[in-house]
């Protein structure tokens, strides 16, 4: 074999999804579509015929729209945390999942980031939230938590894109050099000028090495924060000092179950079995079980230690979700964060590619039963008996929910349309300066492995 | 404020008053069945006993107007803040809705205007001009009736003199019967609200929390 043939091979299989477009895309995209069209519309008439067509009442006044919140924040730490760490510790088998990994986090922010939009009471005065000199001279109050999240999330936004773009940059290159007419001319912009030179390597080295240790510390941060939204209000069961590592070993859970599901849909629909081996799964598969056996501990801890304080108000709570209204949905939710993942994962012989996808689906399914557990609850059961209350949800949060998914999805298949979705540079060292900090292909991933 | 708990009858003039003095909007029977009826004083019921044996125990509950607020630091656009004189302000404008100080609040005395206001006939005929409409989005509450208290003072003020004790009637304290409300100026110590909340009788409403509150209920003597 030539030493060129491998490299053919693999821009072929790369940019192919890219430069073919077979009717199912349209299909899909459609569908798709449909659904995010019909949450734009469940948002707009929420809007003008108010917040009441929402289920949320006194006293519980937050319901889907912020176990979304939660959720798509937590999906985030899929991406950029993973890879960043992946790139830091410069692990040979993390290189064709990357970038899948980090797009998810882009687009999960984005997601997660409209809906406290979304559930504002009036989401046209939203901008009051930013730090903006006005004639009155009002600031935001930087004592409230969803202040910090505002500035949590933008950075973490800001930082996740730029992670995302840096190692594109290159591939961008490539497509612009292959392609022709329109498509040339927006690789050509978006490729910054790339030419290949050992300077512009050796520099995007440097930057994709400072925003891999900047990363890490933004991502634990983000999902702390956003567990300070509840830990900093006096309600039962809110009120705890581990729900900063619990959100985070939460969020970072229900990213890796996201980001299996998603490698596992694209390695089916383009045809990249050569590129995601089974290894690939099992790996992020035994992370996953680790992420099972923390979470655990984190619930069998908040538990324990509301049971033992014993406090009248928590109990309230505690047996609510323990054996009462909410206990169906506990008991799902423990089934499906530990009980499953635990068989799949722990048992070698479960843990193939469809045995991991089962796993995520259930831990997917589980963290966002676990968001709407901690938040629903608890606000109904807030101190005095005569304001005890419920929540049902309305079709315009279902709705709304639906169409997040769907968003999801779809910016996911219009991204892997327009960017490679495995760094194609990343999987043949030949053109870098320096192949030794490309790492080392693993046994079992042969391919691309070309600076022997 | 005092809420003397052995006066208290139940008979819900206060919440009646409330309504009418402070633009309430009604929001129908089906809404207020499921929990989005908006009243800022409500007077809770708590049974005690198993039938034929039952106590009765009313408690009023309005904002306590709480030194130490939960609902204070959590909104993000100060529309919850703490007025030099010691109340809890809810500026309606600045309000952007995130519901965030009616789920830190622990007494749930923070309403939602789930749709613009409206008002059952003739109800719509009564408004109080001085008190603001509150658009659909917004989160108000019990204000302890600021409209009567500044007017009040600007009254004294015209005629330059002091504020008498009782000068103040919120819309509650006012309608009360059996007058078990009483209203007054905690910092003066001779007033009568101060005696009443330094009496033996008297505690807060959830005090571990630490919200310390300024309504002071004193505790019922008598059984019902």
């Amino acid at each position: 074999m030539t030493s060129a043939a491998p490299h053919q091979r693999l821009r072929d299989d790369l940019l192919r999804p890219l430069l073919e477009t077979s009717w199912r895309f349209y299909l899909l995209v459609g569908v798709l579509g449909v659904f995010v069209l019909a949450g734009l519309v469940a948002w707009a008439t929420q809007m003008w015929f108010g917040f009441g067509i929402s289920g949320i009442r006194w006293p519980v006044y937050w319901g889907f729209f912020v176990t979304n919140f939660v959720f798509w924040i937590g999906i985030s730490h899929a991406g950029t945390l993973i890879s960043a760490i992946l790139r830091l510790v410069n692990a040979g088998w993390r290189r064709p999942v990357t970038r899948c990994a980090e797009v998810i986090t882009a687009f999960s922010l984005v997601i997660g980031a409209m809906f406290p939009l979304i559930h504002l009471g009036r989401p046209w005065l939203a901008f009051w939230l930013a730090p903006y000199p006005s004639e009155r001279l009002l600031w935001p109050n930087f004592r409230s938590p969803l202040v910090w999240d505002f500035f949590a999330i933008n950075t973490y936004l800001t930082g996740s894109v730029l992670f995302l773009f840096l190692p594109m940059i290159p591939d961008f290159a490539a497509v612009r050099d292959r392609s022709s007419g329109l498509r040339r001319r927006v690789y050509r912009v978006l490729a910054l000028g790339w030419r290949g030179t050992p300077k512009q390597w050796h520099r995007l080295e440097a930057a994709m090495s400072i925003m891999a240790v900047a990363i890490v510390p933004v991502a634990v941060s983000v999902h702390t924060i956003v567990s300070f939204d509840f830990s900093m209000a006096p309600v039962p069961m809110w009120q705890s000092t581990i729900f900063g590592p619990y959100f985070v070993a939460g969020a970072i859970f229900s990213g890796i179950a996201g980001l299996i599901i998603a490698m596992a849909a694209l390695r089916k629909f383009l045809h990249l079995e050569d590129y995601l081996h089974p290894v690939h799964f099992q790996n992020l598969g035994k992370l996953m079980l680790v992420m099972a056996l923390l979470w655990g501990y984190f619930v069998f801890n908040e538990r324990l230690v509301t049971y033992y304080g014993n406090g009248p108000s928590e109990m309230a709570v505690f047996w609510r979700t323990q054996r009462e209204s909410f206990a169906p949905l506990y008991w799902t939710m423990v089934t499906c964060n530990f009980v499953l993942p635990l068989v799949i994962l722990g048992i070698t012989r479960f843990r193939t590619i469809t045995g991991c996808v089962i796993a995520s689906f259930g831990v997917v399914v589980g963290m966002w039963l676990e968001r709407f557990l901690i938040i629903v609850p608890s606000l109904g059961h807030k101190y005095l008996p005569y304001s005890y209350g419920t929540y049902r949800p309305q079709p315009v949060e279902i709705i709304i929910t639906v169409a997040t998914f769907a968003a999801m999805c779809l910016l996911y298949v219009l991204f892997a349309k327009f960017v490679p979705i495995i760094s194609i540079w990343e999987m043949r060292a030949v053109q870098h300066p320096s192949p030794a900090l490309i790492p080392p292909a693993t046994a079992e991933h042969p391919l691309g492995e070309t600076h022997a | 404020m005092a809420v003397d708990l052995d006066s208290c009858t139940g008979c819900g003039a206060c919440v009646t008053a409330c309504h009418a003095e402070n633009n309430i909007s009604t929001v129908g029977a089906e809404q207020a069945a499921i929990g989005r009826a908006k009243h800022w004083i409500r007077v809770e019921r708590y049974w005690e006993g198993d039938f034929p044996d039952v106590r009765l125990k009313f408690r009023p509950v309005m904002c306590q107007q709480c030194d130490a607020a939960p609902c204070e630091p959590v909104c993000p656009t100060y529309a919850s803040h703490h007025t030099e004189e010691g109340l809890n302000a809810q500026v309606y404008n600045r309000c952007i809705g995130t519901r965030y100080c009616a789920n830190a609040c622990p007494y749930n005395v923070r309403f939602f205007d789930f749709f613009n206001p409206s008002w059952d006939k003739p109800l719509h005929l009564q408004l109080n001009p001085d008190v603001s409409l509150r658009e659909v989005g917004v989160m108000e509450k019990c204000t302890f009736c600021v409209q009567r208290i500044k007017s009040a003072k600007t009254q004294a003020q015209a005629e330059d003199r002091e504020l008498k004790d009782g000068e103040i009637q919120p819309a509650c304290v006012q309608s009360c019967p059996p007058k078990a409300l009483v209203f007054g100026d905690l910092n003066d110590p001779e007033s009568q609200v101060s005696r009443l909340s330094r009496s033996t009788r008297g505690s807060t409403l959830l005090e571990d929390i630490g919200t310390r509150p300024k309504v002071n209920y004193l505790a019922r003597q008598t059984q019902l």
